[in-house]
């Protein structure tokens, strides 16, 4: 039952990353494609917690903790970027 | 049988919900509206797969569950402050724009 | 001498707990690592952190805590049913909210608190003016929307940390 619902929701997952992926190729504006990076960057996160779940295996947390903050200090330096051009003054 | 019973509904809440953030970011019109989706669902979708995990590690080892806690409160903590941080980079960049002219208006 | 070598001695003890919770284990050298950790980055950053505060009323902001996390699931199924459902119904607007937090580090709580609850992300706060900026992304009654945040956790919060 369990690895049904995983395969499941990997399918889900992948769905939502197709969608993210549609919206960073569309944009049209910057911050777009920033957002759908960021949202992609949360979805690698679950897909690796799918797969250390339906392995057994506890040694993708740390890949999962690192993906989760560099996701997040990525998009603060996209967004520093868009507001003043640079990211390190 | 009840920890996989749990899991397999959090995983698919999970998934779930991480589909339906980024549906809510393909398909919804302007910029601000599309920010509603990856900070509300996939926040709550990734958190609840997160969350599975840690039923399903806690039950052999306790210690190892909270760690997987980190990383929820980590997501529910940053969430917000990337969408704010997007959300002022986009009113600085439309603003940059109806300066330059307002044919390009997106 | 302890003052000086722990300023801020709850985001001391915060790192210390979350570097055991992360090594996984309470092991005598983690202890001192953790301990090393938890002395050296408050006093490295300390220029980054604004004013310490201070809870006044823990358990108003317990429940302020459960309000939240109740409002999240909330949030969530609306944004989920409003994303699958037509979208030409939509009624997105931004909403100027009135706020009377004069503590920076509170009011920034409270835009991540309007992000996280139902039908609206903040997308900056005017400490000048004292507004925060909403985007609701379906509202048809933006004074109510505007009386909710104030009374929902606007006012919790600043009982929370009496400013």
């Amino acid at each position: 039952m369990l690895n049904l619902a995983i395969a499941a929701a990997i399918a889900m997952v992948i769905l939502a990353m197709l969608l993210n992926l549609f919206r960073l190729v569309r944009g049209p504006s910057l911050p777009d494609r920033v957002l759908a990076l960021d949202t992609l960057s949360i979805n690698t996160i679950a897909l690796v917690m799918l797969l250390g779940i339906s392995l057994g295996s506890t040694v993708y947390f740390e890949a999962a903790l690192l993906i989760a903050m560099m996701g997040f200090v990525a998009t603060a330096a996209y967004c520093k970027f868009i507001l003043s051009g640079n990211v390190i003054e | 049988m009840l920890t996989e019973l749990i899991t397999s509904l959090l995983v698919l809440i999970g998934g779930a919900f991480a589909l339906l953030g980024s549906i809510g970011l393909a398909r919804l019109p302007d910029f601000y509206s599309r920010l509603h989706g990856p900070t509300k669902a996939t926040t709550l979708g990734v958190g609840s797969v997160v969350i599975a995990s840690l039923v399903d590690v806690a039950v052999d080892e306790p210690g190892l569950g909270l760690r997987e806690l980190a990383i929820t409160l980590f997501l529910f903590i940053t969430a917000p402050v990337s969408a704010h941080m997007l959300s002022k980079a986009a009113l600085s960049e439309h603003r940059r724009r109806q300066e330059a002219g307002p044919s390009e208006q997106p | 001498m302890i003052a000086r070598m722990l300023p801020r001695p709850f985001l001391s003890l915060t790192i210390l707990a979350l570097w055991l919770v992360l090594a996984a284990s309470v092991s005598f050298g983690q202890l001192i690592l953790g301990a090393v950790i938890a002395i050296v980055v408050p006093i490295a950053t300390a220029p980054f952190w604004p004013e310490p505060l201070r809870v006044r009323r823990p358990l108003t902001g317990l429940r302020l805590l459960a309000v939240l996390l109740f409002d999240v699931v909330v949030a969530n199924l609306r944004v989920a049913r409003l994303v699958v459902g037509p979208l030409e119904r939509l009624r997105p607007q931004f909403i100027e909210v009135p706020i009377d937090i004069e503590d920076r580090f509170v009011a920034a709580i409270l835009g991540s608190v309007v992000a996280l609850t139902p039908g609206t992300v903040s997308v900056g706060i005017d400490p000048r003016r004292r507004v925060l900026l909403v985007h609701a992304l379906d509202e048809h009654d933006p004074q109510a929307l505007i009386d909710t945040i104030k009374a929902r956790y606007e006012a919790p919060l600043k009982e929370t940390f009496g400013c």
